[in-house]
């Protein structure tokens, strides 16, 4: 790959679109005859409807029908199966009978000729319930009985009970962390429109693959007459992977009415029917020899999961391999609360999870009376031990060593409350962040065109992150064009199959595959060109070399591109690719990297902010150092919100949600942003993982930085807050 | 949102005229509670009166040295006014951490006087709330309650806090808001116009039927305060306060010799705290004096389950703002 393109800071190619209003979002669409639904939300967390009447809000300006479970069609649940890609989290479909297991569950939905109808006559919906005890929390739940647990997660090695009996340092502790909500700006929302048993489905997706997969097996037809399509989403963060009862909804509702229909999710439900991360209880045992050398780790994890699907938060994922440990065990178990089912948030597993591994570093550190970056040093490992494999490409000590000097971590005086600048008591803490590198089956096609543009099509979506930039990039590294020639489409279904934008594995399945494409689409030209009777006629096409639009030759004689596409009297020259998402047997692909957290704490006024942020991040190849930035600085700021704010709270007696909107679930503002805030990307590609050597990036900064945090603020405070959010009562001296 | 009827007036008389023809009458100005609420269903105005055209959007000092703020005058205009900026830091700081800046743009002095509660359970229709349907109950006691809710002022049938800035700075340097309506004008004191809940949490101002604000008058500055606001809360910005303090103290010597002190977050209605103000008239200003202030100003402070925090931690507010003004 040549440098001048590939890691450069180059700015988004969409951004003129989206500044503009020109980028269409699932809910901009308006197809002929469009009609509007509303849905009716239970305002119970647990029971059954006694009756619905419709009467009144039937009588309402412009309503054209109201579906309840007594008038909804018959549908088929999707498979949620991963392979067949229909996956999905919440598997009853909505108004498949007259129970409720959640607050903010569908319980009807109205369909009139505007949104503004459509809404006030949701209001005129009167629905009776028979009420039912809820379980309202997890802590809840487990007082009820014994949770159950995930088999296929669970990891052991060695005999943990034994090594962590008989260590000279013990730490047993248990965190808890809350129900979060991934509050993406853009609401999920459906536009579906029939057209003789064909269906254009916009929807705010992070995968139109596996939307059009599972809308296919719900409403029982070939996923062949199904268009999904997510050019643009505002975000996800996880809860646009899988298809939600409001995307079934709409397109059921669509087909009996003949009419295309929208539907957007209001925010307060966004809280209750698309997904949350889970809470979760986790107890951890760590045991150390006299020099801090790790015996035994044992990581047992149970979160809240629904009564209508069974979602396992791996919060010991990380942990069986991030250190050197004969003896681990790691466990994870579910129990059911009336809520609406959990799904992946950024960093699933991994944010929970080292919020509580790295938190329990810190604590262990103390007791052998390490410092705790030298106790991490020398827990280092390049072998996964769960796997027994070594790591494809780890640069852990370089993240300690360059994010530390960066920081100025060797200034840290350990004693408590020493630091102070002010009125402020700084904290210094630190973590390491995980994030598993993985990669799937993808298809792509590039075309050399004979207007002198190039286009790139692969069926995975840009969700804000920057994967149109990037494609871009890649495309253009090989064709030899500046950025602005390259036309890029992504998030429509009819495209060669792409991954899912989740798991930090769209880049590194997507661009191996797209450069493969556009190397072939190079290999058509230069086969053109030295077609008899073309320019290079007597050339080979290994001879032949495309940069700035012109195919060349060693000896200078160059033709612009289009010149062979015109002679040759074809539109294009295209290559289609497909790369293997398999890995091998042979390494562990994990990227790796370090938080280094200043905090100031000022007693006298309760006031907690996070002041300094230094992360090293080593996962590959940076394909744009902007957007690749950006991502771990947006990451930053989601785990500064984990460790203070976030929080979905509910009413302990109706178990329904209390802070549903965006005032009072706190998600960090501009303001809380620090201003010194130095993302160190270490650049090595991992070759053994793709031919790119990128393995991804939009995930692995929020792991560790709660604990970061948390570890700062008992520098600081003394206060060991092993339940997030941490909150300034916490802090506060009795 | 329900349908309601839409009338544009040109004048106060005409607005008031037009809101005496209805029970279900309610004034729009900047709408970003009346709409927000609307959209709710927690409101159902059946008629809207639209002020905004009436005038009333500029600020005027008068002979006398008072401030007369105009009803329509935005939260933004007023926190970036000169006169405001210079004699009335406290306001123009009390106004600039509220909200954020297009709500700010939007708001206006009359309607952030009016603004209502952030209770969720008043917010949820489905909930039982006294403010929202008499009789009904409180759903905040005994349930979710930390954030915006009060630890002075409260009763068994409300417990909420008042949610503006401005009205605390406008407590503590005091004034009247002028009213109009069909009896004439009127003019009310600033401390009487929030009421507290009692039995009767629906009632909220010492507006009479069909009356509008069309001004806020402030008191002249103290000569010689120094004034300050100190709004606490967990992120730094965009969020109500948990405590906040507006204080104006005017020093003789090292000698307090006259205190303003109004809290917001922990009252049911802007807070001012006249015994606290007088325990520090013709002191010292030391630490002691200001934790005595504080100690005065919360004594009989009721938390809730969830806020009993907001009793320590308002009181830093007022301490740290004392001393702020007498540094």
């Amino acid at each position: 790959m040549s440098n001048d393109i590939i890691g450069a800071a180059k700015p988004r190619i969409d951004g003129p679109d989206k500044l503009s209003g020109r980028a269409r979002y699932a809910a901009d669409h308006y197809p002929a005859n469009l009609t509007y639904a509303y849905g009716v939300f239970s305002n119970i967390a647990s029971g059954r409807i006694a009756s619905i009447d419709v009467e009144k809000a039937k009588k309402q300006p412009g309503v054209i029908e109201i579906f309840h479970h007594d008038n909804f069609p018959k549908l088929h649940r999707s498979p949620s199966n991963f392979a067949q890609q229909n996956k999905v989290d919440e598997a009853r479909l909505p108004f498949e009978d007259n129970n409720v297991y959640y607050g903010g569950q569908f319980v009807a939905l109205v369909v009139a000729d505007t949104f503004e109808n459509a809404r006030d006559a949701a209001h005129f919906v009167d629905v009776s319930y028979q009420e039912s005890k809820p379980v309202t929390s997890l802590t809840v739940a487990l007082k009820n009985g014994d949770p159950k647990q995930a088999k296929s997660s669970r990891h052991t090695r060695g005999d943990a009970d034994s090594a962590f009996a008989s260590a000279a340092h013990q730490v047993d502790v248990t965190y808890t962390t809350p129900v979060e909500t991934h509050n993406p700006m853009e609401m999920h929302a459906t536009t579906a429109d029939w057209n003789n048993g064909d269906l254009t489905f916009y929807e705010a997706s992070q995968g139109v693959v596996f939307a059009k997969n599972t809308i296919a097996a719900v409403f029982g037809i070939n996923p062949a007459r199904i268009d999904a399509r997510a050019p643009y989403i505002g975000s996800g963060f996880g809860s646009k992977l899988w298809i939600w009862p409001h995307a079934v909804a709409a397109t059921a509702a669509s087909r009996e009415l003949g009419r295309p229909v929208q539907l957007v999710v209001p925010r307060a439900q966004m809280f209750t029917t698309t997904g949350h991360r889970p809470a979760t209880h986790q107890n951890l045992k760590l045991g150390a020899d006299a020099n801090g050398k790790l015996q035994a780790i044992v990581h047992d994890s149970v979160n809240s999961t629904s009564f209508v699907g069974n979602y396992v938060e791996t919060c010991g994922s990380v942990t069986k391999s991030l250190y050197d440990c004969s003896n681990v065990r790691v466990t994870h178990a579910t129990a059911q609360v009336n809520q609406g089912t959990p799904t992946s948030m950024r960093a699933p597993g991994a944010a929970p999870g080292l919020f509580a591994l790295e938190s329990a570093i810190d604590e262990l550190a103390e007791k052998v009376g390490m410092d705790p970056l030298a106790l991490r040093k020398a827990n280092y490992t390049e072998t996964d031990g769960s796997k027994s494999l070594p790591f494809s490409s780890i640069h852990l000590m370089e993240c300690y060593e360059k994010g530390a000097k960066e920081f100025g971590w060797d200034q840290r005086n350990p004693e408590i409350g020493s630091m102070k600048n002010g009125t402020e008591i700084l904290g210094w803490g630190m973590a390491a962040c995980n994030w598993e590198a993985l990669k799937r089956d993808c298809n792509a096609r590039v075309a050399l065109r004979a207007d002198g543009t190039a286009s790139v099509s692969c069926a995975t979506q840009d969700i804000g992150t920057g994967t149109y930039t990037i494609v871009a990039q890649t495309a253009a590294d090989v064709l030899g064009l500046p950025l602005d020639k390259i036309h890029v489409e992504l998030g429509d279904s009819a495209y060669p199959s792409g991954p899912l934008s989740g798991g930090s594995w769209a880049s590194a399945s997507a661009l191996p595959a797209i450069h493969a494409a556009a190397k072939k689409a190079a290999d058509q030209l230069k086969g053109y060109a030295v077609e008899e009777d073309a320019v290079f006629a007597d050339a080979k096409t290994d001879d032949l070399s495309l940069a700035d639009g012109k195919l060349s030759l060693k000896d200078g004689q160059s033709v612009d591109f289009v010149q062979i596409l015109q002679k040759r009297k074809v539109a294009e020259a295209f290559g289609e690719a497909y790369t293997t998402g398999a890995t091998g047997d042979e390494y562990s692909f994990r990227s790796f990297g370090a938080h280094f957290v200043e905090i100031g704490w000022d007693p006298g006024i309760s006031r907690l902010r996070v002041n300094r942020v230094v992360s090293a991040i080593d996962c590959g190849q940076i394909v744009n150092t902007k957007t690749a930035s950006n991502q771990v600085e947006g990451a930053i700021a989601m785990g500064i919100g984990m460790a203070l704010f976030e929080q979905t709270e509910y009413d302990h007696r109706s178990g329904m949600p209390v802070n549903n909107n965006y005032a009072e679930y706190l998600v960090p503002t501009h303001a809380d942003y620090p201003e010194d805030v130095n993302v160190l990307l270490l650049d090595h590609p991992d070759y053994k993982f793709n031919d790119l050597g990128i393995r991804g990036i939009g995930e692995i900064g929020i792991t560790g930085m709660a604990a970061a945090v948390a570890n700062a603020v008992y520098h600081a405070t003394g206060k060991r807050v092993r339940d997030l959010p941490i909150r300034i009562e916490d802090l506060m001296s009795a | 949102m329900r349908d309601f009827s839409y009338m544009q007036a040109d004048s106060v008389g005409a607005a008031v005229a037009s809101h005496a023809k209805g029970a279900d009458s309610a004034y729009i100005s900047g709408g970003t509670t009346l709409l927000d609420l609307a959209k709710l269903e927690v409101m159902r105005p059946g008629h809207v009166v639209d002020v905004r055209k009436t005038g009333y959007d500029t600020v005027e000092q008068l002979d006398d040295g008072r401030l007369r703020i105009g009803t329509n005058v935005t939260n933004t205009d007023l926190a970036y006014h000169p006169i405001v900026k210079e004699h009335y830091t406290v306001l123009s700081d009390a106004l600039l951490s509220g909200a954020s800046t297009s709500i700010r743009n939007k708001a206006t002095t009359g309607g952030n006087v009016m603004q209502r509660a952030r209770c969720a359970y008043f917010r949820d229709t489905a909930a039982p709330c006294n403010k929202r349907e008499p009789g009904s109950g409180c759903s905040a006691i005994g349930g979710h309650a930390r954030s915006v809710f009060a630890v002075l002022g409260t009763s068994e049938h409300c417990v909420v806090a008042h949610p503006s800035d401005m009205c605390v700075a406008m407590a503590a340097i005091g004034g009247v808001v002028n009213v109009e309506g069909p009896n004439g004008k009127r003019d009310i004191d600033f401390l009487d116009f929030h009421l507290l809940p009692g039995d009767t949490p629906h009632l909220e101002h010492a507006l009479e039927a069909d009356e509008m604000i069309t001004h806020v008058t402030l008191n002249a500055p103290i000569k010689g305060g120094k004034s300050h606001y100190l709004k606490l809360r967990d992120r730094a910005s965009y969020q109500f306060a948990l405590a906040s303090s507006a204080v104006i103290v005017a020093m003789d010597g090292d000698v307090v010799r006259d205190a303003r002190i109004a809290m917001g977050g922990v009252g049911t209605k802007p807070w001012r705290a006249a015994e606290a103000e007088k325990s520090l008239t013709g002191k010292p200003a030391t630490e002691e004096n200001f934790a005595k202030a504080a100690d005065i100003l919360f004594a009989n402070a009721k938390p809730t389950d969830d806020n009993a925090f907001k009793v320590p931690l308002g009181k830093q507010a007022v301490v740290r703002s004392l001393q702020t003004v007498t540094a």
